[in-house]
């Protein structure tokens, strides 16, 4: 079945046949990609993150649109990465967007749980300043060299990275007026 | 930035290279706009003894707090200025008034009830987070969604963002001290509403697009609502036009004030009328076409010097395309299904359910546990009356979203309002915020 909104021509969905089957793989930018629903998606390493973004928007890659973070410790398993790249925890995962082209290509690099830093890409994009601070804030990854590197959406003496997957959802005991509690 | 001015020449129009400087918004140090202070180190300046004025002005900076409840913040936004005399130095905006979780909220919740949290995230435009979400999960499930269904989401999001532009106007109008915009714009956008209530049963948060098409189909007479919507509104945008755009004094309070470059709007990320205004023609709906929308004639509104009179105008000139939109729209809608026919996505209808033990089974499965959703990860785009609004979806193959982002363009947005304000007047940082137009429930979410 085609693909109403994804726009592109040659919709590939990616499954664990497509990538096991090519052992080295294809590159851009020097970093194995994949296709997800018509998105190329770049798989940098961790160290060569900075660089791989500045190689994009050396190429006319002008706007960062988005830059978020997936904790993966409840999914095991996943089969959507290249070969060569060993899953970890936390995945960075960055929209860069050409005008040009009209282009979108999409970053997820692997962080690991012991060594969760990221370089910045501040200085690359300064739009990134907010959403680096809310990927810290909520999901506990750092970016190094960020200006301002300080929670945004919780209050600044908040403990903890709610959106982490080890982080229980919460809940608000429903409590009845001079009736003993069950608890 | 000269590389990035060389390859971003053609929203621009030929010939035109001039992006203009960006370097201002690149400063880490403190001579940029951003005002880098955290809140305990707010509270340890203002513990201190007010120093004895020695009538040096460098002396005399000061942090002001606005907000976050103050009437021209438009909801929980908080700013701290640092201010010398009258004029803005430096600005933070403090954000996370409104955050409730919701990304986390969407982890525990299924597919079919992803659109009843996404919808309280830009509640002016409550349509466009709705379609961006169900775009992804469509795409994750490869599903095409019936013409009928894709005709209806885009009649609804145009007029969404009719009733969200009108609400810019209202509330810009009031910013600026003409309260009687203020009234105007609030009766024009409850028209739109009515409508929407009609359709969808609610005002607002109407959980209407859903992932495999729309909640329900047009009412019986629909035609005749927008109709009266077309011949309604324009004249009442002719009499915001006598009223404001003018009017010497209400062009005084906009023309120059919180100018931004093209470079430097998209260094920050900016889109939409931000962008827009900057004379940077990008709107997703002409460049990178979802729906139908290469299928109808409308054009991008532009500005020229990227300063709040431009923001102003792009929005009053995108009612009118919208409206244009929504015209050829009563004459292309197709006939058809309102929801894809598949079993395993669309519950069957209620009368269904009393003579098929199948049907039951699905209504069950649906609500019960909901469907799954295969492996993936997905990015979906949409242009919302504020800019690029995404929704960037992860499933692990179950019935529920194992993460679910919203690239808010109000969250985004955000980030040019100290660069817009720098070196301006306070009186001049009311009508700075009211261009942007951020929507507190979107930025926080």
């Amino acid at each position: 079945m085609s693909d109403p909104a994804a726009g592109g021509a040659d919709v590939e969905p990616s499954s664990p046949d497509d990538t096991a089957a090519e052992p080295a793989g294809p590159t851009a930018w020097g970093v194995p990609v994949t296709e997800s629903f018509g998105q190329m998606v770049l798989h940098p390493p961790v160290d060569r993150w900075y660089e791989t973004v500045s190689a994009c928007r050396d190429d006319g890659y002008v706007m960062a649109i988005d830059l978020t973070v997936v904790d993966y410790s409840a999914h095991p398993g996943r089969t959507d990465l290249p070969e060569g790249i060993r899953p970890e925890r936390f995945e960075v995962v960055a929209s860069l967007l050409s005008h040009a082209t009209g282009g979108r290509v999409r970053l997820r690099t692997q962080v690991p749980e012991s060594d969760p830093e990221v370089a910045s890409l501040f200085d690359l994009y300064p739009g990134t300043e907010a959403m680096e601070r809310e990927a810290w804030d909520l999901l506990g990854v750092s970016f190094s060299g960020h200006p301002d590197h300080t929670r945004i959406l919780m209050p600044e003496d908040w403990e903890g990275h709610p959106l982490r997957r080890d982080v229980s959802m919460g809940r608000i005991p429903v409590q009845f007026r001079d009736a003993p509690s069950a608890r | 930035m000269s590389d990035v001015a060389e390859q971003a020449t053609s929203p621009m129009g030929p010939g035109r290279t001039d992006l203009g400087p960006s370097e201002r918004v690149y400063r880490r140090d403190e001579t940029s706009a951003v005002l880098r202070l955290s809140e305990a180190e707010a509270a340890v300046l203002a513990g201190s003894p007010d120093d004895p004025p020695t009538g040096d002005i460098a002396d005399q900076r000061m942090i002001l707090n606005m907000g976050p409840s103050h009437p021209s913040t438009h909801g929980v936004l908080r700013l701290m200025l640092e201010m010398e005399g009258e004029a803005i130095l430096r600005c933070k905006p403090v954000i996370g008034y409104l955050h409730t979780g919701m990304e986390k909220t969407a982890e525990d919740l299924t597919y079919l009830q992803g659109p009843t949290n996404v919808t309280r995230m830009d509640y002016a435009a409550p349509l466009f987070s709705e379609l961006a979400f169900s775009m992804a999960v469509e795409q994750l499930l490869e599903l095409d969604v019936p013409p009928r269904a894709t005709w209806i989401r885009m009649l609804m999001c145009e007029l969404n963002r009719v009733s969200s532009h009108l609400l810019f106007q209202a509330t810009n109008g009031m910013d600026l001290g003409a309260v009687s915009m203020m009234i105007y714009g609030w009766r024009e956008r409850e028209e739109v509403l009515r409508f929407f209530e009609k359709v969808t049963g609610l005002r607002m948060n109407h959980n209407y697009i859903r992932p495999g098409g729309v909640a329900a189909d047009l009412p019986d007479g629909w035609q005749a609502d927008v109709r009266r919507l077309l011949e309604l509104i324009p004249p009442r945008l002719d009499e915001y036009d006598k009223l404001l755009t003018g009017q010497p004094i209400f062009r005084g309070r906009l023309h120059g004030v919180g100018v931004i470059t093209p470079a430097e709007a998209l260094a920050l990320s900016a889109t939409g009328p931000i962008l827009r205004s900057t004379g940077y023609a990008w709107d997703l709906r002409r460049d990178q076409p979802y729906l139908a929308y290469d299928e109808v004639e409308f054009d991008v509104i532009v500005g020229t010097h990227g300063d709040s009179f431009d923001r102003y105008a792009i929005r009053q000139n995108e009612i009118r395309e919208s409206l244009r939109i929504a015209e050829q729209i009563l004459d292309l809608m197709p006939a058809g299904d309102y929801r894809v026919q598949d079993k395993k996505v669309t519950p069957p209808p209620r009368a269904r359910i009393d003579e098929s033990m199948e049907a039951l089974i699905h209504h069950f499965k649906i609500f019960t546990e909901g469907f799954h959703v295969p492996q993936g990860e997905t990015y979906a785009a949409v242009e919302s009356p504020r800019g690029e609004l995404g929704c960037y979806l992860v499933s692990d193959g179950g019935p529920k979203p194992y993460r679910m982002h919203i690239r808010g363009p109000s969250f985004v947005n955000l980030q040019t309002l100290p660069h817009l304000m720098e070196g301006g007047l306070i009186a001049d940082g009311v009508a700075v915020i009211s261009s942007v137009d951020p929507i507190m429930g979107e930025v926080d979410r």
